[in-house]
């Protein structure tokens, strides 16, 4: 045991660390598939994971949308009506940027 | 669900998974910069920036890292963050079990690449493909491939040069993946009914973040969006 704790205090520390975070992280990463392999997908479940992308996506840009105020909020609505319009991502990508400096340079 | 083509694995799949991948690109180098310009002014070694992203490759995780990195580490620092990563990185559980019937038939040694390659932007590029009846896994392998290659990059960049644009407010790359995200939300549109679980999980959300601390609230409104949709008819 206090060979390991020689190690781990030496520079090879950072390196268990850094596999530590990756082997947690790649089991965070195919948990979904094998568990999800392993369980009767019911139509009510299937309903759930449909839910998932959009929720998300909401659960991840709102808080920080609204942290941000009201000219961030402009600016992934005007993202979200150029995408609805034209259906090109990145054009949409460029108009909420757009619309976010605009904003910001007037105020 | 059994009409479907069964899923394959092609070149052009992953030539056009590269090219979709394009609008998640300013997001993935502003964060992976940012995380390299950090981990630069925190002290960290070009050897552990670059093993923490390419890795463990996930911003999030990588920047809480950042919060607990030590000079000199214990099995009880290392478990920490171990741990922490767990958190933080538990709502990909959730993506990967929506792409198990994407990958149901793939080999698993190239499912285990496709899944290390797993972030939510590439995610989301996959699963709008898949919603419009695509089933070439090639797509999803070129989109993470794509990406993964961007944050390399732009973790070299942010390390040496620091931040790339003197003022990134000004240009509202602040904002850059929310606004990516958006964008993201309007080929998954199929009327007010269907995304009345996206507005619990936003709910939840933001009141989780008002209430925690940390990044918790991803995975909390994400379940909550999951469970509103199973149980709305």
């Amino acid at each position: 045991m206090s060979d390991f704790s020689t190690v781990i205090a030496s520079p090879w520390g950072s390196a268990l660390a850094i596999t530590g975070m990756m082997l947690v992280t790649f089991l965070c990463r195919i948990a979904g598939v094998v568990l999800m392999s392993h369980v009767r997908i019911t139509p009510r479940l299937e309903r759930g994971l449909r839910a998932l992308p959009g929720s998300i996506i909401l659960a991840t840009i709102l808080p920080v949308a609204l942290d941000a105020g009201w000219p961030a909020l402009v600016a992934l609505g005007t993202a979200v009506a150029v995408m609805a319009t034209t259906r090109i991502d990145v054009l949409s990508l460029a108009a909420g940027l757009g619309a976010l400096s605009v904003i910001r340079a007037l105020l | 669900m059994s009409s479907s083509p069964r899923p394959f694995l092609s070149l052009a799949g992953l030539r056009y998974g590269a090219r979709a991948a394009l609008p998640a690109f300013p997001g993935f180098i502003m964060f992976a910069a940012a995380f390299g310009t950090a981990a630069a002014q925190k002290g960290l070694s070009l050897a552990e920036a670059m093993g923490l992203s390419v890795f463990v490759y996930a911003g999030a995780s990588q920047m809480v890292a950042l919060e607990i990195w030590q000079k000199v580490w214990t099995p009880s620092t290392i478990l920490t963050l171990m741990t922490v990563t767990a958190v933080v990185n538990s709502r990909m559980i959730l993506l990967g079990a929506t792409l198990q019937p994407w990958l149901r038939h793939e080999p698993a040694a190239r499912s285990a690449l496709n899944l290390f390659l797993l972030t939510e932007a590439g995610w989301l590029i996959g699963t709008r493909y898949h919603n419009e009846g695509g089933r070439d896994v090639g797509v999803l392998l070129g989109t993470g491939l794509i990406l993964w290659v961007v944050w390399q990059v732009a973790t070299v960049i942010g390390y040496f040069v620091g931040a790339l644009v003197p003022q990134p407010r000004a240009f509202g790359l602040d904002m850059v993946m929310p606004i990516f995200f958006s964008i993201m939300l309007v080929p998954l549109w199929k009327g007010a009914r269907p995304a009345i679980p996206w507005l619990v999980a936003g709910i939840v959300s933001f009141v989780t973040h008002a209430l925690v601390p940390g990044y918790g609230y991803i995975v909390a409104g994400a379940l909550a969006g999951v469970i509103a949709g199973m149980l709305i008819e």
